[in-house]
């Protein structure tokens, strides 16, 4: 009998389309990167058409909405700064000793108890941190600093460290994990003990995916806001102290689109130029740990 | 160990041999001291929450709308929003998602089209929620017209959670045998046939799982929501797409924010609400995935 040819055609056509439908799927998520840049491009480049550059990037007062108006982004740049840079002290060491405790330490049975636990942690969501910061850390500051005020960097940074926790947890011990066990035996081998053959030779060979854990870190914490905008205050202030009351960029974009602010206004803008800002930074370190995942990777076979 | 640090008679060699066992002993201490930090860290989170707002839960709070009055008040409108957008977010996100997942693995050729897709999707996930709540503000809430709708906060959430579910269902799809695929193939089935008969299938379990979390992870989202103009005080619940509405957690930064202690423990029985949606959902998917990790 002679081969069927119409219906292989038949069958093939509906393939051709339904491949084509699901890449049109996969490549609409460039369309959101391009949307993201896009509308962020187009009002920032309206916002630098009122304000300079120079005055955006080194002024050092960020009072958009007063009546002599500064737009020096400084004392947002550097409040994210100081909320991540001491959440990070708090995340980054407990984090990487976690991953080693579950990875190198910890039995099935142990992990299997705290490994849940830490997904509840990551899972939690930030306005809860933020409540937690305000009623609790807060109040345990102010009794130890009783100069504190209410609203401060450092409860904030205490709940974001706590927040990144199991994200520098997890991703380490990802990393960890990826060790040959044929080094370790190695080590032991040798007469290495198990803190030998933890920081000298496990950690080492996963350092890449460690730092790169690290970075993507410290970028959520630049990135977070509900706990920063409710535990942190909303005063742009250009202070190290972090028992003082600061703003951060993702605090100030919250607190500016609560009010109201009309289309083509320049507090309008302000969110654009801020949150492009605030892209960049995020994308910068997403983009630097994949880098060091890729350039410093060890490959073992 | 360096040469320089060996000792050389015996017994110096074995106090040596007994600081490193000391040392081995901290170190095993001080990890799991850390490990406990996060542990801690939770257990006093819940205790601070739960002795705060427990006292305030029950049925009123829950059939309530928001009032001036933090006895009156309640979380009606809250809820009722959350389970909207989280709906709607599912509707839309969960076909896209799945659908991007199966071309990225089943289809894509080994391009540099197909790798710039997945770098910009591993990207997109790493974009700080509030950025996409400009975007939804720009693109939906003006642009389009939208307003600050039910619609626009779902679509806004959607586009946040999509690359969360596209990487959790890439995993899913890889974690299907290639035998299974090549059987298929073999017994003359087409690529769509495989991979709708045999592999998602097989791999659905593991992509449910990985939507659930992205969905409560979307759940407890309250700044791109602000942006998109979800207002904290609202005695209806939404009816339409175009209505306008309030979600659990921007009811809760709504508290927060107000100084009176009544209203600070109104917030937390918010959270509690809140939470209890939130482990109600991840109970869900754990036992989603310890089905399908039993059986593979």
């Amino acid at each position: 009998m002679a081969p069927d040819l119409t219906y292989k055609r038949s069958r093939n056509v509906p393939e051709q389309v339904i491949g084509g439908v699901l890449f049109l799927c996969a490549a609409a998520s460039t369309l959101v990167t391009l949307g993201v840049v896009a509308v962020l491009l187009r009002e920032t480049i309206a916002f630098f058409g009122e304000v300079t550059v120079v005055e955006f990037v080194t002024g050092t007062r960020w009072e958009p909405m007063f009546q002599e108006k500064h737009f020096g982004v400084l004392p947002l740049l550097a409040g994210s700064v100081q909320v991540a840079a001491c959440a990070a002290v708090i995340a980054l060491p407990v984090g990487l000793l976690t991953a080693i405790f579950l990875s190198e330490y910890a039995g099935p049975r142990v992990q299997g108890i705290l490994k849940p636990l830490l997904e509840i942690l990551a899972g939690i969501p930030t306005v809860v941190y933020g409540y937690f910061a305000l009623t609790f850390v807060t109040p345990l500051l102010r009794t130890v600093f009783p100069s504190t005020d209410v609203f401060n960097a450092a409860s904030a940074s205490v709940v974001v460290g706590i927040m990144i926790i199991p994200t520098v947890a997890s991703l380490s011990e990802d990393a960890l994990r990826a060790v040959p066990q044929a080094l370790r035996e190695g080590a032991y081998g040798l007469g290495a003990t198990k803190l030998e053959v933890s920081t000298r030779v496990v950690v080492p060979a996963a350092l890449s995916g460690i730092i790169a854990s690290f970075i993507l870190a410290i970028s959520r914490a630049i990135g977070e806001t509900m706990a920063v905008v409710i535990a942190a205050g909303n005063l742009p202030n250009l202070t190290l102290n972090p028992l003082e009351s600061i703003q951060t960029m993702t605090a100030y974009i919250v607190q500016a689109s609560l009010g109201d602010t009309p289309q083509g206004t320049i507090v309008y803008r302000t969110l654009f130029a801020v949150g492009m800002t605030l892209f960049l930074i995020t994308l910068a370190m997403n983009i630097l740990s994949q880098w060091v995942l890729a350039r410093f990777r060890e490959e073992y076979q | 160990m360096t040469r320089s640090e060996r000792p050389v008679d015996d017994a110096a060699r074995t106090a040596f041999h007994r600081r490193r066992r000391l040392a081995g002993s901290v170190f095993a201490v001080v990890c799991g001291a850390a490990t406990l930090v996060g542990v801690v860290a939770l257990a006093v989170l819940l205790a601070d929450v739960f002795a705060d707002g427990f006292r305030e839960l029950d049925v009123a709070f829950l059939t309530s709308f928001a009032s001036r009055f933090p006895e009156r008040a309640g979380i009606k409108a809250a809820l009722a929003g959350s389970i909207w957008i989280v709906s709607l977010t599912a509707l839309i996100a969960f076909p896209l998602s799945v659908a991007a997942a199966i071309y990225l693995e089943e289809y894509a050729p080994r391009s540099w089209v197909t790798r710039a897709i997945q770098t910009n999707i591993a990207n997109l996930a790493g974009v700080p929620s509030i950025v996409y709540g400009i975007l939804g503000l720009a693109l939906f809430v003006r642009a389009l017209g939208l307003d600050r709708s039910v619609i626009s906060g779902a679509l806004t959430l959607s586009l946040l959670v999509m690359p969360v579910i596209i990487m959790a269902a890439q995993e899913a799809l890889r974690a299907v045998p290639s035998t299974i695929r090549e059987a298929a193939y073999g017994l003359g089935a087409t690529r769509w046939q495989v991979v709708r008969t045999q592999v998602l299938p097989m791999a659905m379990p593991g992509i449910l799982t990985g939507t659930i979390l992205a969905l409560s992870r979307a759940v407890g989202e309250t700044a791109p929501l602000i942006m998109v103009g979800a207002v904290g005080f609202l005695a209806f619940t939404p009816q339409g797409l175009s209505d306008s509405f309030t979600v659990l957690p921007l009811q809760i930064y709504n508290w927060v924010s107000r100084p009176q202690d009544e209203f600070r423990a109104l917030a937390a029985a918010g959270i509690i609400v809140l939470l209890t949606l939130l482990l109600t959902m991840n109970a869900v998917a754990i036992i989603l995935r310890n089905r399908y990790s039993s059986r593979s």
